[in-house]
């Protein structure tokens, strides 16, 4: 039987007469859009926020950064202020009821007795005495960024009283304080290291992919020569270098040198394998064939291609360089005292007795933990964003 | 083929080597003064006069009176003959001041290393097979706090809380009582009860960065298809691991040999001067401090050797591990 109805009648079953669009099937959802036309950048945007870890590990760095700007307003104390009536005192903890009653944030007060037999001074909480701690208000006064005269803080102690939470060191300076200004130091010193080593990375590494020959094999074997040397011995030999004369901030400007000058092989080699191997691909040649000059080439097709990849290497290098300085400083050889870093208050801290007797003087070691976790969550999020076979 | 790829090796040792040996002069030229200078300084702090004429005899005997080039080329040669100069401050030659040592710390080192594996691997395998788990976070963030937390520190607390826990003495490598004592069982037992924490010190310092690397290289290697093809054609899962995926993500360890050699006779510095133990790492340290530029310049020298010769392992080692590295091939990319 015929299925098809006879020629004048209509057919059985319902046809629309909407015009049809033949490439409905092939068209993309908005999302699916967005990431067929994302950029580079945008994509690994879009897959680093997959990494959760790395994500938080992010927002926790900045936040530090930050605090680590404008510590002057943060900390309760300057960096050098001298309490000489509570040299190695304990830490306060903070209260907020009192009796049974709501005071709000608070510290108790110490009572001090001098033991005799061992001329300690021993410290007790005397809960008589109530210090409330004050918030936005007008402290010891500093200078912001050694320009403007200030004297705003986020939280100061009580009027007659004092706020050690985090203890105090040998001559009564108040660790907490400290800390966040030790921050500065301590979290600049890794991202100029890392600078440096990008830099001479980026150049050399550059340099010999590009050029090969002669040049390449050199300096392969200069990579090859520093890598073979361990490295506390070759920062002792280059710290040792810098006169005694230097003034803190050159010292400082010179150990950041110093780590970025042992860390930029690792670099210089993944530039330079990441050129060689790029230098094949099928755009490059397609850009020749378009009449693209050299510099055009790396700049616009090769440099992109590797920078993320760079970065992600670079930040899991920071890590390394800021316990490079807690071990400098460790060996005497670090920066030196009226700059104020976490190595610099842990150099102080090297001794069992430390341990035993004042253990808060190692706080300022929980900071370099949690940013060096901080940081490898970070550079491991950004390699794996950075990588477009994932 | 082998043989002559060796000798092509060590020729090409020669000239890394040459480089190697005028860096490690110049980063010991480069302070300002040398032993002398610091002896003298030393001896007038304590209100002595320093024997001038043994000064000069050592000035002339070391070649101090030359140029620092010169000095060089008579630094090397001597290396080359096996003469690896004299300690101005143990007033040893730099022979026998690292001899005493080097037993010690490269059985130190080998425990370490051994011990570093046998937790890194296990751990590593887990965390690849397991990736994202629970298990697999908190593996990695424990291997994560052994990186992060500065190792004097933790070196410090440990120590402390072995001798408060265990009734170990606070520091050094055996009981004092065995300190300048010939080797007998007696102090090998008491080496041996101390020598765990060390061992442990340092494992745990490395094994972070290992178990990263073996969950990476498994990783890498799990996701490609042939592990696929072997698990969908019926080999038991531990098997598909162990026999290619594993042995592959060995590579990486095979080319770390270049780095771990050296490391075995320098051994962790920081934590063997907070431990006080008798090993070389601290001599080391002690030396460039002092300027004592024989005795830090012929071992640094030294490490550089083996790394060079550590390297070569690694790389023939390679080749027999994996069949698709090949030896030839002359533009390496």
């Amino acid at each position: 039987m015929n299925p098809l109805p006879k020629a004048d009648q209509p057919l059985p079953h319902f046809v629309s007469a909407a015009p049809f669009d033949a490439h409905s099937v092939m068209r993309l959802t908005p999302e699916q859009e967005k990431a067929a036309l994302a950029s580079q950048w945008q994509l690994m945007w879009l897959k680093f926020k997959r990494h959760k870890l790395a994500l938080w590990s992010g927002w926790f760095l900045i936040a530090v950064y930050f605090v680590a700007m404008f510590c002057e307003i943060f900390a309760p104390y300057g960096s050098q202020t001298r309490n000489t009536d509570f040299v190695r005192a304990p830490p306060q903890a903070v209260h907020l009821f009192h009796e049974g009653s709501f005071v709000g944030p608070f510290v108790y007060g110490y009572r001090q007795k001098l033991d005799v037999d061992t001329l300690r001074r021993n410290y007790e909480i005397d809960t008589a005495q109530v210090h409330r701690i004050r918030f936005f208000c007008h402290g010891e006064p500093y200078k912001f960024w050694g320009l403007f005269e200030a004297s705003w803080r986020l939280i100061c102690p009580a009027e007659d009283g004092v706020l050690f939470l985090m203890g105090t060191d040998r001559v009564g300076r108040d660790i907490f304080s400290r800390i966040l200004y030790g921050a500065r130091i301590s979290l600049t010193i890794g991202i100029l290291g890392v600078s440096v080593s990008f830099i001479l990375g980026v150049v050399i590494g550059g340099l010999a992919g590009y050029y090969g020959g002669l040049f390449d094999t050199v300096t392969q074997r200069i990579i090859e020569v520093v890598q073979s040397l361990p490295h506390i011995p070759l920062w002792m030999a280059l710290a040792s270098i810098m006169p005694a004369s230097w003034s803190p901030l050159l010292v400082y400007l010179g150990i950041t040198v110093i780590l970025g000058l042992m860390d930029w092989t690792g670099l210089a080699r993944a530039v330079r394998s990441k050129l060689l191997s790029l230098r094949e691909e099928d755009y490059v040649m397609a850009a020749q064939l378009m009449g693209a000059k050299t510099p055009r080439i790396v700049g616009r097709h090769l440099i992109p291609g590797f920078m993320s990849h760079l970065i992600a290497k670079a930040t899991i290098a920071i890590p390394g360089m800021i316990l490079g300085e807690t071990a400098l400083s460790f060996l005497g050889l670090g920066l030196r005292p009226p700059i104020t870093s976490w190595g610099v208050m842990l150099n102080e801290a090297q001794n069992i007795n430390v341990v035993a007797l004042y253990p808060w003087l190692m706080l300022p070691a929980v900071p370099v933990i949690l940013i060096i976790i901080a940081f490898n969550f970070l550079g491991d999020g950004l390699r794996d964003a950075a990588d477009p076979y994932r | 083929m082998l043989f002559s790829y060796i000798a092509r090796r060590i020729l090409l040792m020669i000239p890394t080597l040459l480089i190697t040996s005028a860096l490690i002069f110049t980063v010991m030229e480069l302070p300002p003064g040398d032993f002398f200078e610091t002896y003298q300084a030393e001896m007038q702090a304590q209100g002595e006069r320093a024997d001038m004429s043994r000064v000069e005899f050592l000035k002339k005997e070391y070649h101090f009176d030359k140029p620092p080039w010169q000095r060089y080329f008579y630094w090397l040669w001597d290396f080359v003959r096996g003469d690896f100069g004299y300690s101005f401050e143990y007033q040893l030659p730099v022979r026998d001041v690292i001899g005493d040592r080097l037993l010690l710390t490269v059985v130190l080192s080998f425990l370490t290393i051994i011990f570093t594996w046998a937790i890194a691997f296990p751990i590593g395998i887990y965390s690849a097979t397991h990736q994202y788990s629970w298990g697999d976070y908190g593996l990695t963030l424990f291997g994560l706090l052994g990186i992060a937390i500065p190792h004097f520190l933790l070196a410090l607390i440990v120590m402390y809380f072995a001798n408060i826990w265990f009734g170990l003495s606070i520091g050094g490598l055996m009981a004092p009582e065995y300190l300048n004592q010939p080797m007998s069982w007696e102090k090998m037992g008491s080496i041996l009860k101390h020598i765990w924490l060390p061992v442990v010190l340092i494992g745990v310092t490395g094994t972070a960065g290992m178990i990263r690397a073996v969950r990476a290289n498994l990783l890498d290697e799990l996701e490609k298809q042939y592990v696929t093809t072997a698990r969908a054609k019926g080999m038991p899962p531990g098997r598909a691991l162990m026999k290619y995926p594993f042995r592959m993500s060995l590579n990486f360890f095979v080319s770390d040999i270049g780095s771990i050699l050296p490391a075995v006779i320098s051994g962790a510095e920081i934590v063997a001067i907070v431990l006080s133990l008798p090993t070389t790492g601290p001599l080391l340290i002690r030396a460039l401090q002092a300027q004592d530029m024989y005795l830090a310049g012929s071992f640094l020298m030294f490490l550089a050797i083996l790394t060079v010769i550590g390297v070569l392992i690694s790389d023939l080692a390679l080749a027999i591990l994996d069949p698709r590295v090949r030896l030839q091939g002359g533009a390496s990319k």
